[in-house]
Order: structure tokens, then C-alpha cells, then sequence
């Protein structure tokens, strides 16, 4: 049991919405979406799906970060990079070993972007062999935590789409065990031809801009990015006098235990991760004032979330919104991103729009905010589910 | 009040067999580049369709998953973690390979639906129902350990009673010759072993390791788990501080230890760090594993399965003697475990008797 919350001190993130806090603040409240064709890489589905696409190229991303070459930095750990040294850089940290500090990542793509791009040539040429230790998921937050400077406890979860807010929990569980002092928490995924051509096998991809919670959606929209926070632990903020962005005061992992992809009919495990993160934050459902919902837009997530939302809140359902429909589903940073505008959402006084809503759904009497909702708020709940099964959700308290 | 942790069940799929009383008086050293775990028969436990659709990996895992449950009388635990440094390669492989083929298209989503890192932990929830925490830890050879340090927090926290752990890596065939390529794995053809190793490379296997982890002693107890550290990369150099650090936040000396069970695996610059450890633990009798594991990243879990029979049975198996002259030991105690792979991913597990 929490008795107090763990704060949040920095924030960073890449999107297609932009490459600052401030610009995916702004396109949120103007209703900009960063969905588009996929420009980066050539792919026999390019004017098949919508992506949420960051429009830089790695050799841009890599000239940002100041990389000197050559280097094995594949696609998420450039994004991750560039997102995590935002993350410290907001929560004023200059010396990043002074304390004990940890970093904590999440991908699911890991550098699989470089192998499916190069294998082909690793067993007749050694000209792309650097990248070969680039491929696993370990490898990415290695190159970030070095590229940081951390030197310390350093290590990465993969529950695929509930990445970020498993590497999140992990994070403030290390603080409240007084293991660390502060950590940097996230997840950091590139678009790949394995996850775009993986989900279109599926048959989850909509052809047009995704509509989360519509009875017409027709599937998710893919994205990238990623997103870091700093958590620290109270002492530390107090001795330090930091400025405190928003509590980390509540957080649940549960599993669905239905089907390998597939959510239940009642959304039995996203009921337990939020009935869990309200326990651990002492809250009844009714003070939760804005749920960023996870909101894929596939038929199947958005009844299986919706109808757990029906079981913790009853009839009053708060505001809820996916921003998936801004940034696509960028899947392991998905809970990242989503806990950065959740925080954003606190300290703003803001509900953001779900774009392209139209229908609600015949099975649910929910209705997500479409326009900005100004409203102050003291809680948001933000739920991020994966195939397994794993489904979590945080909750972020006003600061 | 922190809680104690001890390890009530094992289950294991490796190259030596499964986990069975003589696990190590059978054990053989593997001399070849790549050895594959034997595979027990998986009937009465998976239905025979998912027999052919599973990889080994997740088959390796759910017979350990339900071997440690067994041996702890463990029907489903509060939570399930795991650790994995390329999770389901198999299928990534299969998937990855069919895009090429097929230049994206004709691709059948089974193989990318069982890709996913924590296929293993989501397929072990699904067959015992299990709904609680649920999460799979993907660190290169910490990988384990990062799972371990979770199954910690959740124990000590007095959050769960009961924690399924497992670590399970899986030989791919492409993902293999690729590590291959670049000299991590020893080229196909070369007969050495950890000891005699004197070719560029490491010995490689695979394999599945689960322990029913438990917050109360039982019968079946092998040991108690103290703590675990982490630690991104350090130099040789530094490895006597990291080590002296964990000693005193655990209270303990180095005269405490009574045996050190260090991943050597014939990797002239991996061995440098373990001899660095040794030299530092004079009285600690050293021990290795590797050469009847084989190197992947969550091997460090046969590590951990080796001092908790050791601490059970209260004898050594003479396979796992590092130095030809041991001293005479009736007791052990206290264990340390330590790993690391190329300078990057160290451990350190304090294992007791209970």
C-alpha cells in the first residue's frame, strides 16, 4: 500500500506530433493529428494504412543527438535518446550519477528495424555486422543509458503494448523499495516493416485515420515515439527542492488470461489493473476525473476496454479520450507517451479531443470527449493492454 | 518489515535434461558451438495441436512453469515474471524470414502473434488462469536477474505470497548464425569446452528455467534468496567495489561466502571479470556452470538452480569445481552468484540456506 506518491520531476517525448513537450501540447489542444503515409521506409503497404510517423530520418535524428559515426544506434534507441535527454534535461539533472539513479526501458521492436533491413546480407558480408548486437530489446536502453551517462541499475521489460507503463511501475516500485533514489522511466519504439506487416496479418490496421470508441472503427493506425519521466522519490525532492510536475499515486498490472491477442468480452484484466492502481492510490473511482484510455480503435479492444470501464465507474463514467488517434498506437512508448499527456492533462487543466469520432457504439451508452475540455483536474488514469494479456494502468495526481 | 524470499519448486528444460535429483552427477560438458536443450516429451501437458504450433521456447517454459509449481505444491501463483534476452526468436525468425520471401505479402499472423517477448509469461497465465502481475524482463544476461529483483519486490513487500519465475532464451536457427557471424558464438565444427576454450567465441545452448518462489518456508524449500544487484557495465577494474558494496548492504563479509558460482564461459575477456570476483573472495570456493549450460542470456537462472540444490543437499557437485584442489567443506551457507556478459549486464544473487 502507497502511502504517498512517488513524484514525476521531467518529462521528454518524440511523436508524430511533435519532438517537444510543448509542440505535442500544442498539436492536442489545436486537434492536429501526426497520422499519415508512411514516408520513411518503402513498404508494399504504404498507401494501404495510416501511420503516426516521426517525418526524420535516423540520419537527422542521430546529427540531433550529436552521435558520431559510425554508430549501431537503430531507430528506437535514436528515439529514445532524444526523448530521455529531454527527460533529464526537465527535471534539471545535470550530474545523473549523483544520486542513485536508474533507467528503466521498454521496446518491443527493439532493433529489429535494422536486422529486417540488413539481415538479409549478415551471413555473406560483414558490412552491417555492427548492428547484429543492435537486435536485442537489451540493447536499446544500453545505448540510451550510456548516451545518458547512467551507470547503475539499468534494465528493460516487454509486455508489447503495456511496455512503458510496466518499465513505469517498475521504476516507482524500485524507489518505494529504497532502492533507488530517482529513475528514469519509458519505452521507445521505431515503425518497422515486421510490426506494420505483424498487425496487418492480424487484420487490425484500419485504412483511414483511426476512430477510437466508434461503432464504425475499423482498426488501429501503427505510430512511434517515445517518452521518458523522471520519477524521484520524496526525500530526494525535498532535499533537492525540486519542482514537482504531477504524483505517480497509483499503479496496477493485471493479466487478461483469455486469449494469446484477443481482450475478453468483459475486459477482465484491464477491470484488475484499474481496480489495482485505484487501490494502491486510495481513491475511489468517482475522484478519477479524465481516463486516457488505451483506445486502439480495433473492435475488439475499445468494447473489451469500454465494458471494463462500465464495471469500475458504473454510471459515471468520467471524461475519457484516446490520443491514439493524434499519434497512432506507437506500442511499447504507447504508456510513455500516454503518461506524459496525462501529466500534461494535469498541470494544463485539459481533457484532450479523441479525433474522428462520429457513431457512439451500439453496445456501450459511452461517449469519448471530442473537442478540448478545459477542467481542472486531480486524477488521471491512463491504461496501456498488449497482446498476453497484460494489461496496466497508472494513475497521475496534481501536483 | 521486509519479508523473506525462498525458492520452493524448480523446473528446468536444459541441455542436461530436466530438473531431477541427478540433474548434476549426470551432467555431461558440452564441447560444441551450439547445443540444444533435450526436449522431454510435452504430451498430457499441451494439447498436441499447440505441440506443433509452439516454439521451443514456449514449450521449454510451460514444462519448467509446471515442474516448479509441482515441486512447491504451487497450484497458481499470485504472479508470473520472466526473463528473456531475445525472447521468442524462433518466431521472429519465421516471420521475419517470410517477409523476405514473400516480399510482404501471403504472411500468416501465428508466428508474429508468438513473437511478442513475453509470449512465454502471457502462454504460462493462460494455462493455469492466472490473472495476477504479469511481466517479462528483456535485459540481455540480466534479463533473469531483472526478473528476479521484481519477484523481490513483490515478496518482500508482502504484495504477493507466491511468484512464479522463470528465465527462458531459445536456440533460433537465423538469429544463431547471426550472433555466429559476429564471433559471439564459437564457429560450427570447433570441439572445446569452458576450460579449454582457446578459439574467439562462446560455447551457446538454450534452455528454461522456473522457480515456484515463495514468501513462507515450506517443506520443499531449497533456499533463500537475500538480494540481487544490478549493474549496467563496469570495467575489470571496478568489479571489487561493486562487489564490496553489495557485501556490506547485505551485512556480510567476504570470509561469509562459502562458495562463488561465476558464469566463466571460456571468453578470454568475460573470464577476466570472474577471475577479478574470485581473487576477491579467497575463501569462497569457486564454482562454474556454464560448461553444462552453454552461454545465453537468461543462463545465469542454471546458476541460481545450482546453489539451491547445492544448499539443499548440502553437497557440491564435483563437476562444478572451478580449481582442480578444493577445501574440505561439510556446511555451506552462503552463495554468491555472479554475471556478466562482454562488461555489460553484471549481476550478483546472495543465495542462503534456509
Amino acid at each position: 500500500m502507497i502511502s504517498e506518491g512517488i513524484a514525476v520531476t521531467g518529462i521528454g517525448i518524440i511523436s508524430s506530433i511533435g519532438n517537444t513537450v510543448e509542440e505535442n501540447l500544442y498539436a492536442l489542444q489545436a486537434g492536429k493529428h501526426g497520422l499519415s503515409r508512411i514516408a520513411n521506409f518503402p513498404t508494399r503497404l504504404q498507401e494501404r494504412i495510416w501511420v503516426g510517423e516521426i517525418k526524420r530520418s535516423n540520419e537527422e535524428l542521430a546529427d540531433k543527438l550529436e552521435l558520431s559515426s559510425p554508430h549501431a544506434f537503430t531507430r528506437t534507441s535514436l528515439l529514445g535518446a532524444f526523448a530521455a535527454r529531454q527527460a533529464l534535461k526537465s527535471a534539471n539533472i545535470n550530474d545523473v550519477n549523483q544520486l542513485r539513479t536508474g533507467f528503466i526501458s521498454s521496446t518491443s521492436v527493439g532493433g529489429m528495424d535494422y536486422t529486417e533491413r540488413y539481415g538479409s546480407t549478415y551471413l555473406i558480408s560483414s558490412e552491417w555486422h555492427r548492428y547484429i548486437p543492435s537486435h536485442p530489446a537489451g540493447d536499446s536502453s544500453h545505448k540510451i543509458a550510456k548516451y545518458l551517462g547512467v551507470k547503475g541499475l539499468v534494465t528493460t521489460v516487454s509486455t508489447a503494448c503495456s511496455s512503458a507503463a510496466n518499465a513505469v511501475m517498475m521504476g516507482a516500485r524500485l524507489i518505494h523499495a529504497g532502492r533507488l533514489d530517482r529513475v528514469i522511466v519509458g519505452g521507445t519504439d521505431a515503425l518497422s516493416k515486421f510490426t506494420i506487416n505483424g498487425f496487418h496479418s492480424l487484420l487490425i490496421l484500419s485504412d483511414e485515420p483511426c476512430q477510437p470508441f466508434d461503432n464504425q472503427r475499423k482498426g488501429l493506425n501503427l505510430g512511434e515515439g517515445a517518452a521518458y519521466l523522471v520519477l524521484e522519490s520524496q526525500k530526494t525532492v525535498k532535499q533537492q527542492g525540486k519542482h514537482v510536475l504531477a504524483y505517480l499515486t497509483g499503479y496496477g498490472n493485471a493479466n487478461d488470461a483469455f486469449h494469446q491477442t484477443a481482450s475478453s468480452d468483459d475486459g477482465e484484466g484491464a477491470f484488475l489493473a484499474m481496480q489495482k492502481a485505484l487501490t494502491v492510490a486510495q481513491l475511489g473511482p468517482q475522484e478519477i476525473d479524465y481516463v486516457n484510455v488505451h483506445g486502439t480503435a480495433t473492435p475488439n479492444n475499445d468494447l473489451s476496454e469500454g465494458r471494463a470501464m462500465q464495471r469500475i465507474f458504473k454510471n459515471k463514467i468520467p471524461s475519457f479520450s484516446s490520443t491514439k488517434s493524434f499519434t497512432g498506437h506507437a506500442l511499447a512508448a504507447a504508456g510513455a507517451i500516454e503518461a506524459v499527456y496525462s501529466i500534461l492533462a494535469l498541470q494544463q487543466g485539459l481533457v484532450f479531443p479523441n479525433l474522428h469520432f462520429d457513431t457512439p457504439m451500439e453496445e456501450l451508452d459511452m461517449i469519448p470527449q471530442t473537442t478540448v475540455q478545459h477542467r481542472s483536474a486531480s486524477h488521471v488514469l491512463s491504461n496501456s493492454f498488449g497482446f498476453g494479456g497484460n494489461c496496466s494502468s497508472l494513475i497521475f495526481s496534481k501536483a | 518489515m521486509k519479508k523473506s524470499v525462498f525458492i520452493n519448486g524448480i523446473g528446468a528444460v536444459t541441455t542436461q535434461g530436466v530438473w531431477r535429483t541427478e540433474f548434476f552427477s549426470e551432467a555431461r560438458v558440452l564441447d560444441h558451438a551450439i547445443t540444444s536443450a533435450e526436449q522431454p516429451s510435452y504430451k498430457g501437458l499441451i494439447s498436441p495441436g499447440a505441440i506443433r504450433r509452439m516454439s521451443r521456447g514456449m514449450k521449454m517454459g510451460i514444462y519448467a512453469a509446471q515442474q516448479a509449481l509441482a515441486e512447491a505444491a504451487v497450484t497458481t501463483p499470485d504472479a508470473i515474471i520472466t526473463g528473456t534476452g531475445l525472447g521468442c526468436s524462433e518466431d521472429s525468425d519465421k516471420f521475419l524470414h517470410s517477409l523476405w520471401e514473400n516480399d510482404e505479402q501471403f504472411l500468416t499472423p501465428t508466428s508474429f502473434i508468438q513473437s511478442t517477448h513475453n509470449t512465454v509469461a502471457a502462454q504460462i497465465a493462460l494455462q493455469l488462469c492466472c490473472k495476477g502481475y504479469n511481466v517479462t524482463h528483456v535485459n540481455g544476461a540480466s534479463s533473469f536477474e531483472s526478473a528476479l529483483l521484481d519477484t523481490l519486490l513483490l515478496l518482500a513487500s508482502g504484495e504477493c505470497k507466491n511468484v512464479l519465475l522463470g528465465g527462458v532464451d531459445e536456440v533460433a536457427e537465423q538469429t544463431y548464425a547471426f550472433l555466429q557471424a559476429a564471433g559471439y558464438i564459437k564457429e560450427d565444427g570447433i570441439q572445446e569446452t569452458v576450460k579449454n576454450s582457446v578459439s574467439p567465441g562462446i560455447n551457446y545452448a538454450e534452455g528454461a528455467h522456473f522457480f515456484s518462489m515463495g514468501a513462507s518456508k515450506t517443506a520443499s524449500s531449497y533456499a533463500e534468496i537475500i538480494d540481487t544487484t544490478l549493474q549496467n557495465e563496469l570495467e575489470v577494474s571496478e568489479t571489487t567495489s561493486f562487489l564490496k558494496d553489495f557485501l556490506s548492504t547485505n551485512d556480510l563479509r567476504p570470509d561469509d561466502l562459502d562458495a562463488v558460482i561465476l558464469g566463466y564461459n571460456g571468453d578470454e575477456q568475460d573470464d577476466l571479470f570472474y577471475s577479478a570476483i574470485q581473487q576477491t573472495l579467497p575463501s569462497g570456493t569457486p564454482l562454474y556452470y556454464k560448461h553444462l549450460s552453454g552461454q545465453f542470456d537468461s543462463c545465469s537462472a542454471f546458476g541460481l538452480a545450482a546453489a539451491a540444490f547445492i544448499l539443499k543437499y548440502q553437497t557440491v557437485p564435483p563437476i562444478m569445481y572451478w580449481n582442480e584442489k578444493n577445501p574440505a567443506k561439510t556446511t555451506w551457507k552462503n552463495i554468491l552468484i555472479y554475471n556478466q556478459y562482454k562488461g555489460k549486464d553484471h549481476s550478483l544473487v546472495f543465495v542462503r540456506a534456509c
